[in-house]
């Protein structure tokens, strides 16, 4: 029984940190409907500064999420402007297919430079213990840091004005620009924010596990089972996706074999389209117009 | 007729001198995995290859008969993709010509490559594929240069059984063929070693997180781990397993734990033990070629890297090839293929002798891999050869309940 809580508990933890992660895609894609694909890719650019600021640098992991906060945000205002500006307005495939490109010469160029070897930052974190069991000090860090950052987002969005500017934008556009919000910039904004917290949660997550630079993929998938379970343009629903995903896996993983796990995680996505197309934490969307659009089977 | 005759004759006046380049060059065809999930141990691989084809044409290429050859190599990157190896090694024969093929790495990618030389009848020399099954299928052309996957975790069940016979063992290994079939033939090697097997369960390779994995293992009551696949998850593993100190008294991974970047996992690294095809250390007489020390100083010296077992075996499949062509006195590739069933030798990566029955043909049947463990010797992490005892050059460190 101990080990179930366990593994419950150790999923909640890690699914947290998957949220952050989908928190970035969802901003994007709720308030630009833009599919960025470049967020698997930009997740291990997170984890490649860490390695690199700590080994090159010094620098305490922790203390290298500020740096890696700006240049993420940064990195992602100029990635907005080479790839998605032109894209916006467009069909949603025109977007996909510009990120995907510059997905590519991103993993081409980190292939070239790192090759597929693993990297890895040891964190030593004394961790908490419960009898055989053992919860990391990375994991336990690692999800208060994610609680702190979605709470710093939700003030941003809900108590600033720049943060309303970016949910007006994402409710209407055409309505946010005749009250005469710079839509432009706000989106380059929402863009750049959305980058930096994939970039976060890459640093968060290469300081629990080893990384290469084709890991991106796995995290970019879970980010689209967590977005999708949290609702199109949700950032506090892919939190709680994220944390409904991690506690899935955690409950699952004991009472099946678990090459299982991923079988049942996706049921789990196919079903959750069916039966709740905006997404099951829909209602605390950045917009609920988007929930009924994709309701309507428009997106 | 008479402007196509001369059409014809300079046609034949510009094909001479490539006809001629070609007779003294043998074109040897393969895929490098320099993208995608395998590049590391393919990259090392593929290194021991172009070091041996540097070597041999600096001593004049390979002597068939009365002639010497240079070695060409023909290399694309399969993206570590089981699709483009089948593309890339029909282009190998039908467009580059290739005489002779080395097979890309892993198990998957080899079973896929095997499919084309067979079908086109070229000889290929396989230094990374060690699941047996593909050479259980009537094939006349493969010969496998590693033990096969049946073997690599023999010598850690004998060394576990001599720290504690009745050892609680957990299978936990990735949902790959190498990795299935190295597992289950372990699997009834721990029975007959009189182990329990408490957990014995595979994993998607793709798998990031462990965490739910390892919890199982401590719920399990295991005591040794035997498993992992390649590089990214085994090193994923090694390192969860230590966090969440799964209280094991004896832990062995495969391949990742084989590779120099595995001792960046610092403390978690500590204690591992890697079935490996070489090390450094082994110390067999070579009838040809180099000793060991002498192919991992030269290894180091070319490519400012330390060698692996991955770097050895591709070497070896070229001094193979060639020791073959030599005693075949031709290139023809059915005369090779006879010297090479003929094949009984020792080079600095053990001995090398290949099944000839219908049943296993190519199948590598003299080679033995010895089992390395991670230990600290000079305040440095590195690996030493712990069994068999006859070629150890350190104790084995067991239990290893503190460190994991």
């Amino acid at each position: 029984m101990l080990g179930i809580l366990a593994s419950i508990l150790d999923g909640i933890l890690v699914g947290s940190v998957y949220g952050l992660a989908a928190m970035g895609l969802t901003l994007i894609w709720g308030v630009m409907d833009v599919v960025n694909l470049t967020h698997g890719t930009v997740i291990v650019a997170g984890m490649f500064a860490l390695y690199l600021l700590t080994t090159a640098l010094n620098v305490p992991p922790y203390l290298a999420l500020p740096p890696v906060l700006v240049g993420g945000f940064l990195f992602g205002v100029l990635l907005y402007w080479i790839a998605v500006h032109r894209m916006i307005g467009r069909p949603p495939l025109m977007s996909l297919l510009s990120t995907f490109a510059v997905n590519l010469v991103l993993i081409g160029a980190g292939t070239g430079l790192w090759g597929t070897v693993l990297f890895n930052v040891a964190v030593s974190l004394p961790g908490v213990s419960v009898e055989r069991y053992t919860f990391p000090g990375t994991h336990i860090i690692a999800a208060v840091l994610t609680a702190a950052i979605a709470g710093c987002l939700y003030v941003f969005l809900h108590r600033t004005r720049l943060g309303k500017a970016v949910r007006a934008v994402a409710n209407n556009r055409e309505a946010a620009e005749l009250v005469g919000i710079p839509t432009t910039r706000v989106l380059s904004l929402a863009f750049g924010l959305g980058v930096a917290l994939a970039g976060v949660s890459g640093l968060l997550i290469a300081t629990l596990f080893p990384f290469t630079v084709l890991s991106g993929d796995g995290y970019q998938l879970k980010s689209f089972v967590v977005t999708v379970l949290g609702g199109l343009g949700n950032p506090t629903g892919a939190l709680l996706g994220g944390i409904a995903l991690g506690l899935v896996e955690g409950l699952v993983t004991p009472f099946v074999p678990v090459s299982w796990t991923l079988v049942i995680e996706f049921m789990l996505f196919v079903a959750v389209l069916i039966v709740f197309p905006g997404g099951v934490f829909a209602a605390a969307g950045l917009t609920r117009r988007r929930a009924r659009v994709v309701r309507r089977g428009a997106l | 007729m008479k402007r196509l005759c001369w059409l014809v004759a300079a046609a034949t006046i510009g094909a001479t001198p490539a006809f001629a380049a070609d007779q003294d060059t043998i074109t040897i065809g393969m895929t490098e995995s320099q993208t995608g999930a395998l590049n590391v141990d393919s990259l090392a691989q593929q290194r021991g290859a172009e070091m041996w084809r540097d070597e041999v044409n600096a001593a004049g290429g390979i002597k068939a008969g009365d002639k010497h050859y240079k070695v060409r190599f023909v290399t694309y990157d399969d993206q570590s993709q089981g699709g483009r190896v089948q593309q890339l090694y029909t282009r190998l024969i039908v467009q580059d010509k290739a005489q002779f093929l080395f097979s890309p790495y892993s198990s998957g990618l080899v079973a896929t490559a095997a499919v084309i030389s067979e079908q086109y009848g070229k000889l290929m020399i396989i230094t990374g594929g060690a699941e047996p099954r593909t050479y259980e299928l009537g094939n006349k052309h493969l010969f496998q240069v590693i033990t096969s996957a049946d073997h690599y975790l023999s010598g850690a069940i004998e060394a576990l059984a001599t720290k504690n016979p009745h050892a609680r063992v957990a299978l936990v290994y990735s949902d790959d063929p190498f990795s299935k079939a190295v597992l289950s033939a372990a699997r009834d090697q721990a029975r007959k070693a009189g182990f329990e097997i408490v957990l014995d369960e595979s994993y998607a390779p793709s798998t990031t997180d462990f965490g739910p994995i390892v919890n199982k293992i401590i719920s399990s009551n295991a005591e040794a781990f035997l498993g992992g696949g390649h590089y990214p998850d085994g090193a994923t593993l090694a390192r969860q397993m230590y966090d969440q100190k799964a209280n094991l008294k004896w832990a062995t991974i495969l391949v990742a734990a084989g590779d120099e970047k595995f001792a960046d996992l610092k403390e978690a690294a500590f204690g591992i033990s890697v079935p490996s095809q070489w090390e450094t250390q082994v110390t067999y007489k070579p009838q040809f070629g180099p000793t060991a020390p002498e192919f991992a100083q030269a290894f180091q010296a070319k490519f400012k890297a330390e060698a692996d077992y991955h770097a050895a075996s591709g070497y070896t499949g070229g001094a193979i090839l060639q020791h073959a062509i030599e005693q075949a006195g031709s290139i023809d590739s059915e005369k090779v293929t006879a010297a090479l069933n003929a094949t009984d030798v020792t080079t600095f990566f053990g001995p090398v002798k290949f099944a000839t029955d219908a049943k296993h043909h190519g199948l590598q049947v003299a080679h033995q891999m010895v089992l390395a463990q991670w230990q600290r010797k000079n305040g440095k992490l590195g690996r030493e050869v712990i069994w068999p005892t006859v070629a150890k050059t350190a104790d084995i460190i067991y239990p290893l309940n503190q460190l994991h």
